[in-house]
């Protein structure tokens, strides 16, 4: 599956200081919301990033979409990096990335044509003739399942998965490279959210375009990721295919968020994990690895960085449980 | 752990939204019996009518456009909805609560916690001391696992941690010693390990005190954790309702099979889930026939015609469908 690399992400952190004192001014410490990040990903390939509120992902993905910089590392665009453009760089990134965000109530403007709201990628960023945006937008509807004649429609006129639906075309008319994704289904039906899935798959494999999926819930992504990165108080704990991550999860916080999934049947309920834990703050996270006030399996090894071992088929985990071994490099291991 | 003691009883209940585009029957001829200790799910999609239905019990529709034209709620012997507002408003918190999901909606930022749980003991039971109202409040944290309760009191919700606002709620919705609790699940999706928590909450407060539960959701997952029994709701009315396993083993109603199988699962690798096409029909003159009809694999010309009504396939299970025996 894997191609040529689109985004290559290097050693990728955000700190925000948080300020303090009677003025609100003093410095009171830094929330490191993204700590050392590395991943890459693959022409039409899609890399989910996986963890609970406050984990960081979100940053990733204002960082991926430029409305963020990073403290240090970098993320490169197709060998450009994507946060020293000049203005004509600008609108090539524009161009070439887009998103679609959760809660379709909220991403929609309520007073614009549905027509108008999936042009306006298009008008913004490239010049065309009124009947060449026209014809695209009927292009982009029939592509995500709606009827061209509902371009006139208001937004409150759709259910939640027609909306997605919308943002979907909204997203794909300027014909990106990359899309994404942050949290795409979880503000819909159950029952909708295989619709929208299963038609993510169908354009990926129809225009080869790559998905940063931005989730929650490890159940929904198997369908659509071809790479998983479960993020942890900033950091990823552990990398692997998707097959890999769900037949041997490695690190105890992957298999704390298995453990989380709801059952498919009731004969299928446990006791339950202690994944019901809170997260510590980020304003102060464990020293070592980050996970250890909530792990089961912790020792005293675990108030030391713990090593980044190499899983087969690429990607790694970091967990004293998986000693490095042999030919492990720092850092996540790439094909 | 039920005891097959009705707790409540709804039966034909129907409320109707009257707006400008005509009559939506939101909850159309509505008949369940919650028992004692037990966990009944109310699973359905947007727009199934499944929270007018919770709001429907608590007599607390929008007014005026929603109006309960029919039916009966029985809560020990007694019919909420021939009741005077003012015994009414008695009777919700105390006899029937509800509890939502999101603690950030159900508390005040301004008041601390302490005081806000003595607001909770003593609308109801005014003739307490406020030592007697502490102790109430301690008593309720405990039942939730608080830990360290008298530390809490002077807290203000955003000193705690999400899941101690949950249990806040949590002892706030059974500080009256409510018979039912209605939690009603809102769509967007917190966090698994939230949703785990607040699950496991309802566990606790109903091994605690016995309370019959109402969960009303739109995930399968939520029923198969949580629910002893299940009814599933499709365009206002219930189409298919029994225990829990026999839904799970042997649905006997194309929705609720169809339901299922969308549902994503670790343990088994698709290339495609299976989804339900169309959406709901439009509760507004919706035709005579089953309203499923038209997304449904084995419509026949009588489904299109002729509602069927909730017959018994096996006991205590009833499904809405005249096909059902070819339902696998």
């Amino acid at each position: 599956m894997s191609g040529s690399t689109l985004v290559e992400v290097e050693d990728l952190s955000k700190h925000f200081r948080v300020t303090g004192g009677p003025l609100g001014v003093r410095t009171a410490g830094h929330v490191r919301a993204v700590d050392g990040v590395s991943f890459r990903i693959g022409a039409g390939e899609t890399l989910a990033l996986v963890g609970e509120s406050g984990c960081g992902k979100t940053t990733i993905s204002r960082l991926m979409l430029r409305l963020e910089t990073p403290t240090t590392g970098a993320i490169t665009l197709a060998g450009r990096d994507v946060h020293r453009l000049d203005r004509a760089g600008v609108r090539w990134f524009r161009r070439k990335v887009q998103a679609v965000f959760q809660d379709p109530w909220a991403s929609l403007s309520p007073r614009m044509r549905v027509g108008d709201i999936i042009a306006e990628p298009l008008v913004v960023n490239e010049r065309l003739s009124r009947t060449r945006v026209r014809l695209r937008v009927a292009d982009m509807m029939g592509l995500v399942g709606l009827q061209p004649w509902q371009a006139r429609l208001f937004p409150h006129e759709f259910s939640g998965g027609q909306r997605q639906r919308i943002a979907l075309a909204s997203a794909l008319i300027t014909e990106p490279d990359l899309v994404v994704l942050d949290e795409p289904v979880s503000a819909l039906d159950v029952s909708v959210q295989a619709q929208v899935m299963n038609l993510l798959k169908d354009i990926q494999r129809e225009r080869g375009t790559s998905f940063l999926l931005i989730s929650h819930d490890l159940a929904s992504v198997r369908y659509i990721a071809h790479q998983v990165a479960v993020m942890y108080l900033g950091e990823i704990v552990e990398q692997a295919t998707a097959d890999e991550i769900y037949e041997r999860p490695r690190h105890p916080y992957t298999r704390a968020l298995f453990d989380a999934i709801l059952p498919a049947h009731p004969d299928d309920r446990r006791p339950g994990s202690d994944a019901a834990d809170e997260v510590p703050s980020p304003l102060n996270p464990p020293s070592g690895c980050r996970f250890r006030t909530r792990c089961p399996h912790a020792t005293d090894v675990c108030g030391h960085a713990p090593p980044r071992t190499a899983l087969p088929g690429g990607g790694s985990v970091a967990c004293h449980l998986y000693p490095a071994t042999a030919g492990s490099t720092k850092g996540p291991v790439r094909q | 752990m039920s005891t097959m003691e009705p707790v409540l009883t709804v039966d034909g209940l129907r409320t109707h939204l009257f707006t400008r585009w005509g009559t939506t029957r939101a909850v159309d001829g509505v008949s369940f019996t919650l028992h004692r200790g037990e966990t009944l799910g109310i699973v359905g999609e947007s727009g199934s009518g499944k929270s007018m239905l919770a709001l429907s019990l608590v007599r607390l529709t929008p007014e005026p456009a929603a109006r309960i034209l029919a039916g009966s709620v029985v809560l020990d012997g007694t019919d909420l909805l021939t009741l005077s507002e003012k015994r009414m408003r008695k009777l919700r918190g105390s006899a029937i609560s509800m509890i939502l999901q999101d603690p950030h909606q159900s508390l005040n930022p301004v008041f601390t916690v302490g005081n806000q749980l003595a607001e909770a003991v003593h609308v109801h039971r005014p003739e307490l001391a406020a030592a007697a109202v502490r102790e109430r409040v301690l008593d309720g944290l405990r039942k939730v696992r608080m830990p360290a309760p008298e530390r809490r009191l002077r807290d203000y919700p955003h000193e705690l941690s999400g899941g101690m606002k949950q249990r806040i709620v949590g002892a706030m919705a059974i500080s009256a010693d409510p018979r039912v609790l209605i939690a009603d699940e809102p769509t967007t999706a917190l966090d698994v390990t939230t949703q785990q928590r607040y699950l496991r909450l309802l566990r606790e407060i109903q091994r605690e005190t016995g309370v019959a539960i109402i969960l009303i959701t739109h995930d399968f997952g939520v029923v198969a954790e949580a629910c002893d029994r299940v009814a599933v709701m499709y365009a206002g009315r219930i189409v298919e309702q029994g225990p829990v396993r026999e839904i799970f083993d042997r649905p006997r109603h194309p929705y609720t099979r169809a339901l299922l199988d969308s549902r994503p699962r670790r343990d088994v690798r698709l290339d495609r889930l299976p989804s339900i096409e169309g959406s709901p029909p439009s509760l507004v003159d919706p035709p005579p026939g089953c309203r499923f009809a038209p997304r449904c694999r084995l419509a026949a010309e009588r489904c299109t015609a002729e509602y069927p009504e909730l017959t018994a396939v096996a006991p205590g299970h009833e499904t809405a469908c005249w096909r059902w025996e070819e339902v696998s």
